[in-house]
C-alpha cells in the first residue's frame, strides 16, 4: 500500500514527515504552530452534532409562526415545550446511550412498566404513593440491569437483546393489570396519600407571567444541563464516548466497559421512571398498553440530534432540539389546523431528512 | 527512506539492565506448538527485533508478553522476578505496554482525549475534566517525541496511520511504561511514514526504555534494532547482537537462507538466481 505524505483527510501536508528537523523538537512550552490557523469560529460551530437539528428547528419554527397564527403566543409555546418535554426526557437517556453504542428499543414501555408498578403496588397494599413511588424506582433500575446484563452475558447486540424485553414487558404490562385489576387500567390513585407532594413533584404546573409551564418542562432542561455537562467535562463522558467509539481500544486502556454500559441502561431506566411518575400524576390512571411506539421517537430525537447509529458520537443538546422538533410539529399542526393523519408521514420524512443534513454538514465541517 | 543513520543505532552508553527475560519459553494450543523453547532478553535503552514470517509466532510471543494468553512452559521474568500474566492490566501493572497494530484509539474523538483516554486527568470538587491541562500536557509530550499535530481538537480518524502510531507510542511512554512492545507498528505505512515512526521508536529507547519491536521487514529492523531475533516455525532460528551480524545476513536469514540453500541444492539449479528471487521479494512486500 502507497501512502503520500500528502494525507487526504488532513488535507494538508503531513506535519511530521515534513519537517526535517524533528530531532531538535523544542521540549519548553509548544509554541503555535504557524501552519495553523486558529480554527474559525463558524467551522467549530458547524463541527458540533446538533447543529443540523438546530437548522431544522429553526426552518420549523419559523414555518408554523408564518402558517399558524395560534402558534404565535407563549401560552402555544408553554404547549410545544411540554409536549416536547414528555419525549425530551427520555430522549437524552437514549442518546446517551446512543453516544455509548446501543440502543434500548425498550425504553417506550419501560415508561408505562413504571407507572404501572407505582400505582398498583401502591394501591393493592394500600400504600403511600411514595412507597410506590419507590418500588418503581427499583424496578426501572432493574429492567435497565437486566437489558445490560443480558447484553454483556451474551454478546448479542442490543437492538435484539431489547426488542425481546419490549414485547416481554408490553405483556407483563397487558398481563399484570388485567390479573390485579380486572381491567386494562390501573385504578385511580388521586384520593392517596402523599398523591399532592408526588403530583406536585412530577406533574405540577408553575405559572410566569399568566402562562402556565409545566414542571417536567423545568426537569427535561435540567437534564440535559446534567448530562451536557457530564458528557463533555467528566471523565465519565469521556468513557460514554470511547466504548460507543471503540470499545475494545477503550477497554485496552483500560475504561471499564462494562460498568458503563450497565450504568447507560440503567440511566434510561431512570428516566423511564421519571416519565413514568410524570404519567401516572398527570392522568390518575395509566392504560397498560401504552407507550408502545414511542421508543422509536425518543431514537428519532437523537438521531435527528445528531447522534450516530453506530455510536461515539452525538449530544444531549441535540437529542433535546430533536424532541423540541417533535413538539413543535406535533402541536403545529393542531394549530394549523390541519389533520393530524399525516403526522407520521412527516415525522419519517423529518428523520430522512435530518440524517442527511447532519451528514452533509459533518462532512462540510470536516473539510474546514 | 532514512538512511542507516549511525545516531539511530547507536545504543545508549552504559551498563543497561535486563528488564524483562524470557527462558524456554512455550506455548501450546491443543497439539498444536505455536511456540517452543523462546529464550530471549529485553535490556533498557536497548531495542529487541523480532522477526519472522506469517504464522512464525511472532503474535504468539506478543500476547505471552501482553498478558493475553498465558505460556504453557518455560519462565517469564520482569526485573528479575517471574511472572505468569492472566489478563492485560496485569502486564501493564509491571510496566510493559503494548501497541498493537489497531493501535487501541477512538478514531471519533480527539487526540488530547484519545491520550488520556481511561487516566483522565481531573480538578475541582466536582471532580470535572481537566481539559487545559491534559491538551497542554499532550502537546508538549507529543512535541518532545518529535510529532507535531497541530490541532489536538481533530478527531483522531482524520489523522494518518504514521502519526496515529506516535500518538500510541506517546501514550505509552507519558504513562510510565519501561518496556514498549511494537506490534508491526510500520506495517501498514508507507516509506516516509515508516521512517517517522522508526524514529520516534529510537527517541522511545533513548529515553530509557527497552523496546521490543516485531517487523517482518528486516531493513526497518537493522535501521534501528541493537538486538535481532528472529523466529522460525515457532522457534528461534537466529538471536544475535547488531556487532555480530550485518543487514545482508540478517535478511538473508530472515528470508529462510538456509532453507533456500538446500532447496537450491535439491532442484539442482543455479542456487543465486533462487536466492535472489526470494530476497527481493521480502525485501519489497512490507512498503
Amino acid at each position: 500500500m502507497t501512502q503520500t505524505a500528502h494525507s487526504p483527510a488532513s488535507g494538508r501536508p503531513d506535519p511530521s514527515s515534513s519537517s526535517p528537523s524533528t530531532g531538535a523538537a523544542p521540549a519548553g512550552p509548544p509554541a503555535r504552530d504557524d501552519r495553523v490557523r486558529r480554527r474559525a469560529p463558524l467551522a467549530a460551530l458547524l463541527g458540533r452534532p446538533e447543529i443540523g437539528s438546530l437548522i431544522g428547528a429553526v426552518a420549523i419554527f419559523a414555518f408554523f409562526f408564518a402558517v399558524a397564527d395560534p402558534f404565535r403566543s407563549v401560552s402555544s409555546m408553554a404547549t410545544v415545550l411540554y409536549a416536547s418535554s414528555t419525549i425530551g426526557i427520555m430522549a437524552v437517556a437514549v442518546a446517551l446511550l446512543m453516544i455509548g453504542g446501543e440502543f434500548d428499543l425498550s425504553a417506550g414501555v419501560a415508561v408505562t412498566a413504571s407507572a404501572i408498578t407505582a400505582s398498583i403496588t401502591s394501591w393493592q397494599l394500600g400504600l403511600n404513593v411514595w412507597a410506590g413511588i419507590l418500588i418503581a424506582l427499583a424496578v426501572s433500575l432493574a429492567i435497565g440491569y437486566f437489558n445490560a446484563w443480558l447484553l454483556l452475558k451474551t454478546g448479542l447486540p442490543s437492538f435484539l437483546i431489547t426488542l425481546g424485553t419490549f414485547f416481554m414487558l408490553q405483556g407483563i404490562n397487558l398481563g399484570v393489570t388485567r390479573v390485579i385489576t380486572g381491567t386494562v387500567a390501573t385504578p385511580s390513585i388521586s384520593d392517596m396519600d402523599g398523591f399532592a407532594a408526588a403530583r406536585a413533584v412530577f406533574s405540577s404546573t408553575i405559572t410566569i407571567g399568566g402562562v402556565g409551564f409545566r414542571i417536567t418542562i423545568l426537569w427535561w432542561f435540567l437534564l440535559v444541563a446534567i448530562s451536557t455537562y457530564v458528557l463533555l467535562r467528566t471523565r465519565v463522558g469521556n468513557w460514554i464516548f470511547a466504548v460507543g467509539g471503540d470499545a475494545d481500544a477503550a477497554r485496552a486502556v483500560g475504561v471499564p466497559v462494562r460498568a458503563t454500559k450497565i450504568g447507560l441502561f440503567m440511566f434510561v431506566g431512570l428516566c423511564a421512571w421519571f416519565a413514568g411518575m410524570h404519567q401516572l400524576f398527570a392522568f390518575n390512571t395509566i392504560q397498560s398498553g401504552q407507550g408502545i411506539g414511542n421508543e422509536f421517537l425518543f431514537i428519532i430525537a437523537a438521531v435527528v440530534g445528531g447522534c450516530l447509529l453506530t455510536g461515539g458520537y452525538g449530544s444531549t443538546v441535540g437529542a433535546a432540539i430533536g424532541a423540541f422538533i417533535f413538539g413543535m410539529t406535533t402541536q403545529g399542526i393542531v394549530f394549523a389546523g390541519w389533520n393530524p393523519d399525516w403526522f407520521r408521514l412527516f415525522l419519517g420524512a423529518m428523520l430522512l431528512l435530518a440524517t442527511v443534513v447532519n451528514l452533509v454538514v459533518r462532512k462540510q465541517a470536516e473539510k474546514r | 527512506m532514512t538512511t542507516t543513520d549511525d545516531r539511530l543505532a547507536d545504543p545508549v552508553s552504559g551498563p543497561t539492565t535486563e528488564i524483562l527475560q524470557l527462558t524456554d519459553v512455550g506455548k501450546s494450543y491443543g497439539n498444536v506448538h505455536a511456540l517452543r523453547g523462546v529464550s530471549m532478553t529485553v535490556r533498557q535503552g536497548e531495542i529487541t527485533c523480532v522477526l519472522g514470517d506469517n504464522g512464525a509466532g511472532k503474535s504468539t510471543l506478543i500476547k505471552i508478553i501482553a498478558g493475553l494468553h498465558q505460556h504453557s512452559e518455560g519462565v517469564v521474568r520482569v526485573n528479575g522476578e517471574e511472572v505468569s500474566f492472566s489478563s492485560p492490566r496485569e502486564s501493564l501493572a509491571r510496566g510493559i505496554a503494548t501497541v498493537y497494530q489497531d493501535l487501541a484509539l477512538v478514531p471519533l474523538m480527539s487526540v488530547w482525549r484519545n491520550f488520556f483516554m481511561g487516566a483522565e486527568l481531573r480538578k475541582g470538587p466536582l471532580r470535572s475534566l481537566d481539559t487545559a491541562t491534559m491538551k497542554r500536557v499532550a502537546n508538549e509530550e507529543l512535541l518532545r517525541m518529535g510529532i507535531d499535530i497541530p490541532d489536538l481538537e481533530r478527531p483522531v480518524g482524520s489523522l494518518s496511520g504514521g502519526q496515529r502510531q506516535c500518538i500510541a507510542i506517546a501514550r505509552a511512554v507519558y504513562f510510565g511504561a519501561k518496556v514498549l512492545i511494537l506490534d508491526e507498528p510500520t506495517a501498514a505505512l508507507g516509506v516516509k511514514q515508516s521512517g517517522v515512526v522508526l524514529k520516534y521508536v529510537a527517541r522511545a529507547r533513548d529515553a530509557g526504555l527497552g523496546v521490543v519491536f516485531i517487523t517482518h521487514n528486516p531493513h526497518h529492523a537493522y535501521l534501528v534494532g541493537n538486538h535481532f531475533v528472529i523466529l522460525n516455525r515457532g522457534r528461534v532460528s537466529l538471536d544475535a547482537s547488531r556487532s555480530e551480524i550485518g543487514l545482508d545476513q540478517l535478511t538473508n536469514e530472515m528470508a529462510g537462507g538456509a532453507e533456500l540453500e538446500a532447496l537450491g541444492h535439491e532442484l539442482g539449479s543455479s542456487l543465486a538466481e533462487v536466492e535472489a528471487d526470494g530476497d527481493g521479494e521480502r525485501a519489497l512486500r512490507p512498503s
